[in-house]
């Protein structure tokens, strides 16, 4: 048995590279925007500037690896950024700049993740209720949670190591320089991500629950874990996002706003098809990745900051509309 | 499965949706609420007058997202939607009367556009409703704060009727709500056009192999919710005599009106519910606000229970039916 089992395993590269090239145009897109943003400022691509655009990257990043447990199970998770708001308002309350605390707060954070992702797989799998609703009133009541709890202003602050994860550096790394935490903090998430959803069977029994839950469970599968394990990978990355988020750009009552559609949309441009069933690890990481580099280029092209927004959904709508246009060219009638 | 939802206005008994008695079980514990522990009396000819008052706007806009969810779809575009209606139309009105018809011309095409894009989008680029309408609110977002920072022009005494006139006792927004409610009723229950909207949105394969040209009854769909976002927005300006583009946003009219519909009753994969579920989900909603204004319970407090609530009155009935849900 182990033999059969052997015999028709690829190596995990393999697959990924196999998963890379059926999905490739988000990897186009994304080179593309590269090389026009380095055709704009030549230093974009100089290591320190570009592990600083990974760096800030990261993430959207790892909330769209999050976002694509769900997604491909067949559901949605709206609470992401709320959840990212919590973590970073609840860090600077908990810890108030003591950096013996940074610890235990994180491990708190954890926690309530745990619960949240735990809470929303629950409801949605065993109650019924649409993860969109769910997920839904989830987001109202963390930022209510967030409001009551700080009393409408954020309070305290981030101690100095509980940041570092965001953003300290590694300086005098060969070849690259300085070296952000946070970029090797989203490598081996990225690694541990793939692994997860490429080669256990917690990320196949998640495709097989996305496209058809009554297949799956009468093929043995546990259904419900399967989607409560998808929701709190999502709550757990989330609050990972958060912890980096709060390293970075500080403490706000907004820092999470959107992001839960920014990880959907980019988990989207990575070819998954929402309903479930369908999606590629790398190619959602590569769709948060395009994402950012659309911000940094219109950032470069000097548009007018509303209209960024603008482009930002035409672009969305047109890249989500190709790949509707292929899947549907291949043979998936339902598009993306 | 459908074939219920045909069979239902014509049926035997008439049998009260369980969402209305939610409705009733609201209204009685919250009267009980307020009369023990509250301030002011509950049932106050002003407390009702509120809460009318306070569903309009969202009880508008959630009519038209009804359309847009019974065929299966969404609609995420109505907040920037409304703002950019309220917009225009304060501005082209610049409070002269004479330019009323040439501002409603302009916003209901709009309106239809918008509507008419998003429509073929869902069904012709075959984009998820999700990701189509979130562009188009971005895309109308990004427009709206380029051209717009603050408020702008404002509308005639002569049109703020919409908002604060009266026809005997009753207030003309809570008649056009009404009236509105009516003719959405009349069209998903009696017309051809509402039959194909509920057999697009139980099996859109089987609607589109029975002859139902689908995809042009879930575009007319998105041209109807487009439209009453459209007429949200024109009673908003009315109401706040002049239109600023943060109005729908700060509303939340696209979440906000998803789970009026969703705890209403009608199912989000579409097929089933109606309107007259999402009057009662709306009034659910009012009503709280009420309560929890008469209890003194900070905004905050309100915006963990409201979550909560939506969570619990979607499970309520969710746990009823055997549906597999994503």
């Amino acid at each position: 048995m182990s033999d059969a089992t052997t015999v028709t395993r690829t190596p995990a590269w393999k697959l990924a590279l196999l998963g890379v090239g059926k999905v490739a145009p988000v990897f186009f897109v994304l080179l593309v925007l590269i090389v026009w943003i380095t055709i704009l400022n030549p230093r974009f691509i100089e290591p320190t500037f570009f592990l600083n655009f990974l760096r800030r990257s990261a993430p959207l990043m790892i909330l769209a690896a999050g976002q694509l447990f769900v997604v491909v199970t067949g559901g949605f998770d709206l609470s992401q950024g709320s959840l990212v708001t919590l973590t970073v308002l609840a860090g600077a309350l908990l810890a108030f700049a003591d950096p013996t605390n940074t610890w235990w707060v994180i491990l708190f954070l954890y926690g309530m993740g745990l619960s949240v992702g735990v809470f929303n797989g629950s409801v949605t799998t065993f109650l019924r209720v649409p993860s969109f609703i769910t997920t839904l009133g989830m987001l109202l009541t963390l930022k209510g949670i967030g409001l009551l709890w700080t009393g409408g202003a954020p309070r305290g602050a981030l101690p100095e190591n509980f940041r570092a994860f965001g953003r300290a550096t590694i300086d005098g790394v060969p070849l690259l320089g300085r070296l952000p935490w946070a970029v090797i903090i989203l490598v081996v998430l990225s690694t541990l991500f793939i692994y997860l959803f490429h080669r256990t069977v917690l990320g196949k029994h998640a495709l097989a629950v996305g496209d058809n839950q009554r297949a799956a469970a009468l093929a043995g599968i546990n259904v419900h874990l399967v989607r409560i394990s998808a929701f709190t990978i999502s709550s757990l990355s989330a609050v990972t996002a958060g912890i980096m988020l709060g390293g970075f750009s500080g403490v706000s009552m907004n820092v999470g706003d959107g992001l839960e559609l920014e990880a959907i949309s980019a988990v989207v441009l990575g070819g998954a098809a929402l309903l479930g069933g369908r999606g590629n690890m790398p190619a959602a990481l590569a769709g948060a990745l395009t994402l950012q580099a659309l911000f940094t280029l219109l950032n470069f092209l000097g548009l007018p900051s509303p209209l960024r927004v603008t482009v930002q959904g035409a672009i969305i709508i047109g890249a989500v509309g190709f790949a509707a246009w292929r899947a549907v060219r291949a043979g998936h009638e339902r598009g993306a | 499965m459908s074939t219920r939802a045909l069979d239902a206005p014509r049926g035997r008994r008439l049998r009260i949706p369980i969402i209305w008695w939610l409705f009733i079980a609201t209204f009685l514990i919250g009267w009980l609420l307020v009369s023990q522990f509250g301030r002011g009396d509950f049932i106050a000819a002003s407390n009702i007058n509120n809460i009318v008052e306070r569903s309009t706007a969202l009880g508008i806009v959630a009519v038209g997202q009804t359309f847009a969810i019974l065929v299966g779809s969404l609609d995420l575009s109505v907040a920037y939607l409304i703002s950019v209606t309220a917009v225009m139309a304060s501005y082209i009105m610049q409070g002269d009367p004479n330019r009323v018809p040439l501002a409603l011309l302009v916003v209901f095409a709009i309106g239809g556009l918008v509507g008419l894009t998003n429509g073929l989008l869902v069904t012709k680029a075959r984009i998820n409703p999700l990701i189509a309408t979130l562009g188009m609110g971005l895309i109308l977002r990004g427009l709206l704060n380029a051209s717009f920072q603050n408020f702008a022009g404002s509308v005639p005494a002569s049109f703020q009727y919409l908002a604060y006139g009266g026809i005997g006792p009753f207030p003309v927004p809570m008649l056009v709500f009404a009236v509105l409610v009516a003719i959405a009723a009349f069209t998903l229950k009696g017309t051809r056009f509402g039959a194909h909207i509920y057999a697009v949105g139980g099996d859109r394969a089987t609607a589109r192999l029975s002859g139902i040209r689908a995809d042009r009854i879930v575009i007319g769909a998105h041209v109807v919710t487009s439209m009453c976002a459209v007429l949200t927005g024109l009673y908003l300006a009315s109401r706040l005599r002049s239109g600023a583009p943060w109005i729908g946003p700060d509303g939340v009219y696209d979440l906000e009106s998803i789970a009026a519909v969703v705890v209403g009753g009608t199912v989000l994969a579409g097929g089933r519910g109606g309107v007259l579920g999402t009057v009662a989900g709306v009034l659910i909603f009012a009503t709280l606000d009420v309560i929890f204004n008469q209890l003194g319970i900070s905004s905050y407090t309100k915006q963990v229970l409201r979550g909560l609530i939506i969570i619990g009155a979607v499970a309520v009935y969710a746990y009823r039916s055997r549906e597999v849900v994503g």
